[in-house]
């Protein structure tokens, strides 16, 4: 469960970032401004109070959404701004060169777009995006209090059931499964940020 | 509307929140140094030892840290209130990040400057504190700042183990009025209200601190 909401909710933040981050990069500032404060304000607003905001919050007459689909609505949200701000880094270490190169080359600017800075810019970016998974496996902790019952939710529920034996066991154990997810993953990234700054 | 009414709460709320923000940082950062310096050690038995605290730190997430330190460790005799607990769960996750950014900021100061201390005539320990630190850190203000506004959103967690901070007294109060949306949205502006300055302030900071290098 913890692995689901991660993963679909990084997911949700890479699709939607993209629109969000042509938001940040336009050349109309009123949009600028605009997308400017809606990234803000989403990353201002703590992952908490995102998950119980949707949660008990948001309502369609009688039917709310499930605490799974709140859980992942929410990160995803946060995930958005948060790569929105990361793709945009990227783009923004791009050379000027590149685009003044591919118009001189007749390229339209789509192309350029996709097939040019595109390519470049999600390369710079990837070492960012790894730290960003590994803090949202971290988030996705963050679930159990709206009742997700993902690895937390299980251990704190455990330890209830179990108060005399049991105590500190579940929280280490899952603790344990977060280290060992997270600490392979953060070595590859670095490995592949290593990589990437010795071609350039 | 009786919204109004609960405002006050809300106000109270924050006022936990800061203060769980001012401890965890002074401290978490405190410790995050001794950390830092500990990793940066040459002595194996200091070095291991702090940096396999540093990874844990960084690899648990802070709810699990909260409830380790709140449910866990009465079991093993050492019982805290909720505040405290929420200040120790939280200072231990702002020492654990701050302790690599201050590394990082330490280790970009330049071989040079070790050399010329050393060229001086310096000893060690007055390199240290009088050449390196002071530049390290600065170089580190940037993250360091950053950290401070993640750990002011971050004590929201606190209302998992029912600290009454922010999070919870808005809990509280949409229980009572069951007018979720509109009390989470509040709340959510203001964490916003104070984090979205905060992160200009940060990055205003940034370019000052980038000019004067230049």
């Amino acid at each position: 469960m913890t692995l689901l909401v991660t993963v679909s909710s990084f997911g949700i933040g890479a699709i939607v970032g993209i629109p969000l981050m042509l938001g940040l990069r336009s050349n109309y500032p009123p949009i600028r401004a605009v997308f400017r404060v809606i990234v803000d304000l989403i990353r201002g607003v703590p992952t908490i109070v995102w998950l119980f905001l949707l949660y008990f919050g948001v309502t369609f007459g009688h039917l709310r959404l499930s605490s799974l689909s709140a859980a992942i609505a929410g990160l995803g949200i946060i995930s958005s701004a948060y790569l929105a701000e990361i793709y945009r880094g990227g783009f923004a270490t791009l050379a000027r060169g590149q685009i003044e190169a591919s118009h001189a080359l007749g390229l339209n600017r789509t192309t350029t777009f996709i097939r040019v800075l595109a390519p470049q810019a999600l390369r710079t970016s990837l070492p960012s995006l790894t730290t960003f998974l590994l803090a949202l496996l971290k988030d996705s902790s963050i679930a159990s209090t709206i009742g997700v019952t993902e690895m937390v939710f299980s251990a704190t529920t455990f330890s209830r059931q179990n108060p005399g034996t049991a105590g500190l066991t579940p929280f280490f154990i899952a603790a344990g499964v977060y280290v060992v997810v997270s600490v392979p993953l953060a070595v590859v990234a670095r490995r592949l940020d290593s990589r990437l700054r010795r071609n350039h | 509307m009786d919204l109004v009414q609960y405002l006050p709460q809300l106000g109270q709320g924050l006022l936990v929140s800061l203060q769980l923000t001012a401890i965890s940082v002074v401290f978490g950062y405190a410790v995050g140094l001794l950390l830092a310096l500990g990793v940066s050690s040459q002595l194996p038995w200091l070095k291991w030892p702090t940096l396999v605290i540093v990874e844990v730190g960084r690899g648990i997430p802070s709810l699990v840290v909260l409830y380790v330190v709140y449910y866990g460790l009465p079991s093993i005799g050492l019982l805290f209130d909720n505040f405290a607990a929420a200040a120790i769960g939280l200072t231990f996750t702002v020492a654990a990040y701050s302790s690599e950014m201050l590394r990082a900021g330490i280790q970009s100061v330049h071989r040079g400057q070790n050399e010329a201390a050393m060229a001086l005539g310096l000893p060690q320990t007055s390199t240290f504190t009088r050449i390196i630190l002071p530049q390290g850190l600065r170089s580190s203000i940037p993250a360091l700042m950053g950290l401070a506004i993640q750990s002011f959103q971050g004590t929201s967690l606190a209302y998992s183990i029912s600290v009454s901070e922010l999070m919870s007294n808005a809990y509280q109060s949409s229980s009572i009025t069951f007018q979720y949306l509109q009390i989470y949205a509040i709340t959510g502006l203001v964490f916003a209200a104070i984090a979205v300055p905060s992160t200009w302030t940060s990055v205003w900071v940034e370019h000052r601190l980038a000019k004067g290098f230049a």
